[in-house]
């Protein structure tokens, strides 16, 4: 297969979708701007065509690509978008490798790059499996034995479409349609990469699988999926690590996360995102939840400049439960993290939680926008919500804008929310057991977000300790 | 030998002067016990000791082993053997105790030490005050009794065997039991340790078993008084007036 490059001009894309919200164009003429930026119908043709994508997907694609040109701009897009130097996307880059199930098959700089961030090691050391993706391919694939035997399917995306292309059709983006919104359009478009996971009836897996997300080149803008389908009584613990290089430009990623808890099925999917400053991450995160099944979304947004991500979950079985725990980070002028959990009860006797916590210093901007709704028909629902910021200093933001839907009479629906200090006390009382004042601010920044900490394996919690360490070193850095 | 020397300390909290040219000397093994009503000064001396930023040091200066120490940063002042038990130690409902304990041994020792030893040491100084090994995975001082605080404070004193220790009424609000247990505590490091006290007290009963080289007292942020042990008994027995007025 020859390689291609399609260009693609994202940062032309956003600025026109941004007027557009503000109706500095018209229709026709944002059209027109889309289509000189790169996006195209023959564009989209040419990448499912490349990939061998059965006729569904292809028509999936423009109709995304039909929706994106149509929809409305979210008015929660933020405007710190227009100022950024994003990157044109290369669609479709093709490795100088196939997809390999060892890593002495893949080239040394790219297992060098995987070594750095310390993967390999922590595969063997722990984790049940493995799929690495490196630019828009993915070159690694790895499915233990025990999964196999049990059935498991795990396979990139590609793959996939390719092996269970029934298997998939009945569950990709039926969870989060490309109608939803303007960006889960424009993924359906240009989704490419990911992983799927099929987890079937009364498997119930023990150790978490990860799936490692690397966006490789600078040229390189993700729009990644992941569809996992935990079939009745069975239990599957995800984990999506992402990390990139540090890139010369500003990098744009909209990913999608799509779950699927079948009836006494359970969930539980975690997020550490630590990407570089300059990446732009717009996720899409969204879950089912059948009778009696279980959705655990912990989701740590450390890195990034700017970042949307509301993990969402629709109780659609009686008896459904599903948490949400978000942390989130904006430490450096710029940053801006935008967050904020969805549950939508549509089931009686459904119950969710959702703790969101943000931590913001040097003039970064944190924002919640949670959302919880219970539908007609959705008795005895209960919904607690917990949002608590952090601000270590004065030139630091933090809005809250909390939710509430209620259709039933009811429904136990309670939000609580704080607004923190560091507090001078504490400080001052670890500093005179002798601990120094960075580490006592990291003690107790972490001390804040321990109860999300808790819901991690050891190794994650030691990760994302080690990058919020990192991360306070330059608190105070900008005044 | 060691010596912390404060020399004519004058401290101001939000713009008031609670602290008047205070001269206080301790050499390492000594006990001094500093009394005064409530309100004198007492914790105020200790609090600009160990340099909180809201006790500003107007004048004089805070010396060990010949130092000049009056501007570093507190936990620079515990790495140099100071050590400073709090009347009232703030609740940290965030960090549990027994993280804690082990930042602080780490801190002062520095890494040397492998992790598990650093918990040996954790539980075995949090037994030594008569605690049980639970309550180190609870929050720090969340909840804990006022007798259980002060235990605290005691154990990480033994944790990190400074030269001079500064306690602020490790007495208060302590059992009978409490109160020996804190005795011992004090006791034990000044054989072992050779370690120096200023011991802040309302109280004769902790000074019988501890036995002060000299009794100071200060009323209105001035030391006006300093003698022996009779000192202590006489203000137990007619109040601090008996003191104050002379
Ligand atoms: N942070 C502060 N802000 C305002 N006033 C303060 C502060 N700290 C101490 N003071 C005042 O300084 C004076 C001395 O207080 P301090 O706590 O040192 O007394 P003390 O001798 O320890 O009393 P006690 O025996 O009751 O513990 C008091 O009048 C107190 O109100
Ligand atoms: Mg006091």
């Amino acid at each position: 297969m020859e390689e291609k490059q399609l260009g693609l001009d994202l940062k032309e894309i956003i600025e026109a979708s941004l007027d557009a919200r503000d109706e500095r164009i018209s229709l026709q003429e944002f059209h027109s701007r889309v289509v000189n930026a790169g996006l195209r119908r023959d564009v989209i043709e040419e990448i499912s065509r490349t990939k061998r994508e059965p006729e569904w997907m292809l028509k999936l694609r423009l109709k995304g690509l039909e929706l994106f040109e149509k929809l409305p701009t979210p008015n929660w897009l933020p405007d710190v978008l227009a100022g950024l130097d994003i990157s044109s996307m290369n669609l479709y880059v093709k490795p100088n490798t196939g997809t390999a199930r060892n890593w002495d098959e893949v080239p040394n700089e790219i297992r060098n790059y995987y070594d750095e961030l310390g993967i390999i090691k922590s595969e063997q050391d722990y984790l049940a499996g493995l799929v690495a993706q490196f630019e828009s391919e993915p070159i690694y694939e790895n499915v233990k034995k025990e999964l196999e035997k049990k059935g498991v399917i795990m396979l990139s995306m590609e793959s996939a479409v390719q092996k269970y292309p029934d298997l998939v059709k009945e569950y990709y983006m039926r969870i989060f349609p490309p109608s939803d919104h303007k960006f889960a359009a424009l993924h359906a478009a240009l989704s490419s990469g990911g992983v799927f996971v099929y987890v079937p009836k009364n498997v119930r897996l023990v150790t978490p699988i990860e799936g490692f997300f690397v966006i490789g080149t600078p040229q390189e803008a993700q729009f990644e999926h992941t569809l996992i389908v935990a079939d009745e009584n069975s239990s599957i613990h995800f984990i999506e690590g992402c990390s990139a290089p540090r890139l010369s430009k500003d990098s744009f990623h909209d990913g999608m996360v799509e779950l699927y808890a079948k009836r006494n099925a359970r969930i539980k999917f975690t997020t550490i995102q630590n990407w570089s400053k300059n990446v732009i991450n717009f996720n899409n995160k969204r879950a089912w939840a059948d009778e009696n099944a279980t959705i655990e979304w912990v989701e740590g947004s450390l890195g990034a400049k700017v970042s949307l991500v509301y993990p969402s979950t629709i109780l659609r079985g009686e008896g459904a439960t599903s948490t949400s725990l978000v942390v989130t980070m904006a430490g450096s002028p710029g940053d801006w993290k935008d967050s904020g959990s969805k549950m939508i009860h549509s089931a009686p006797n459904t119950k969710s939680k959702v703790v969101n916590k943000n931590i913001g210093f040097n003039g970064g901007v944190n924002v919640y926008r949670g959302l919880i709704r219970v539908n007609k028909g959705a008795t005895a629902a209960r919904a607690y919500v917990k949002c608590d910021s952090l601000m270590l200093d004065d030139i630091t933001k933090a809005y809250t804008f909390p939710h509430n839907e209620v259709m039933e009479e009811d429904a136990d629906v309670a939000h609580e929310a704080h607004t923190l200090r560091m507090n001078e006390e504490q400080l001052f009382y670890l500093k005179v057991r002798g601990i120094d004042e960075k580490e006592a601010t990291s003690m107790l920044v972490l001390g804040f977000i321990d109860d999300i900490m808790r819901e991690l394996p050891f190794e994650y919690a030691t990760m994302l300790n080690q990058v919020i360490k990192l991360e306070l070193e330059k608190l105070g850095a900008v005044a | 030998m060691s010596e912390l020397k404060i020399e004519n300390l004058t401290v101001e909290v939000e713009g008031k002067v609670i602290l008047r040219n205070v001269n206080l000397s301790v050499k390492q093994g000594e006990i001094h016990a500093l009394m005064g009503p409530n309100g004198s000064g007492k914790t105020s001396l200790s609090l600009a000791i160990m340099g909180h930023q809201k006790y500003k040091i107007r004048e004089g200066r805070i010396l060990l082993d010949g130092e000049d120490i009056t501007n570093l940063e507190p936990n620079e002042k515990v790495k140099r053997g100071l050590f400073l038990a709090f009347q009232n130690p703030v609740e940290i409902d965030s960090i549990k105790l027994s993280t804690l304990l082990v930042a602080e041994y780490n801190a002062f020792y520095g890494e040397r030490t492998t992790p598990l030893e650093v918990l040996n040491y954790v539980k075995s100084s949090v037994k030594n005050v008569g605690l049980t090994e639970s309550i180190l995975n609870r929050g720090v001082f969340q909840g804990f009794s006022g007798g259980e605080k002060k235990r605290i404070e005691m154990a990480q004193m033994l944790l990190l065997k400074p030269k001079i220790s500064i306690l602020d009424e490790p007495d208060s609000g302590v059992d009978v039991d409490g109160l020996k247990i804190i005795a011992d505590a004090i006791n034990k490091l000044k054989v072992e340790n050779n370690t120096g006290y200023i011991i802040i007290t309302h109280y004769r009963r902790i000074l019988d078993y501890v036995n002060p080289d000299l009794v100071h007292v200060l009323n209105k942020g001035t030391v006006v008084a300093s003698g022996g042990k009779e000192l202590a008994r006489l203000i137990d027995e007619k109040g601090y007036e008996a003191v104050i007025k002379n």
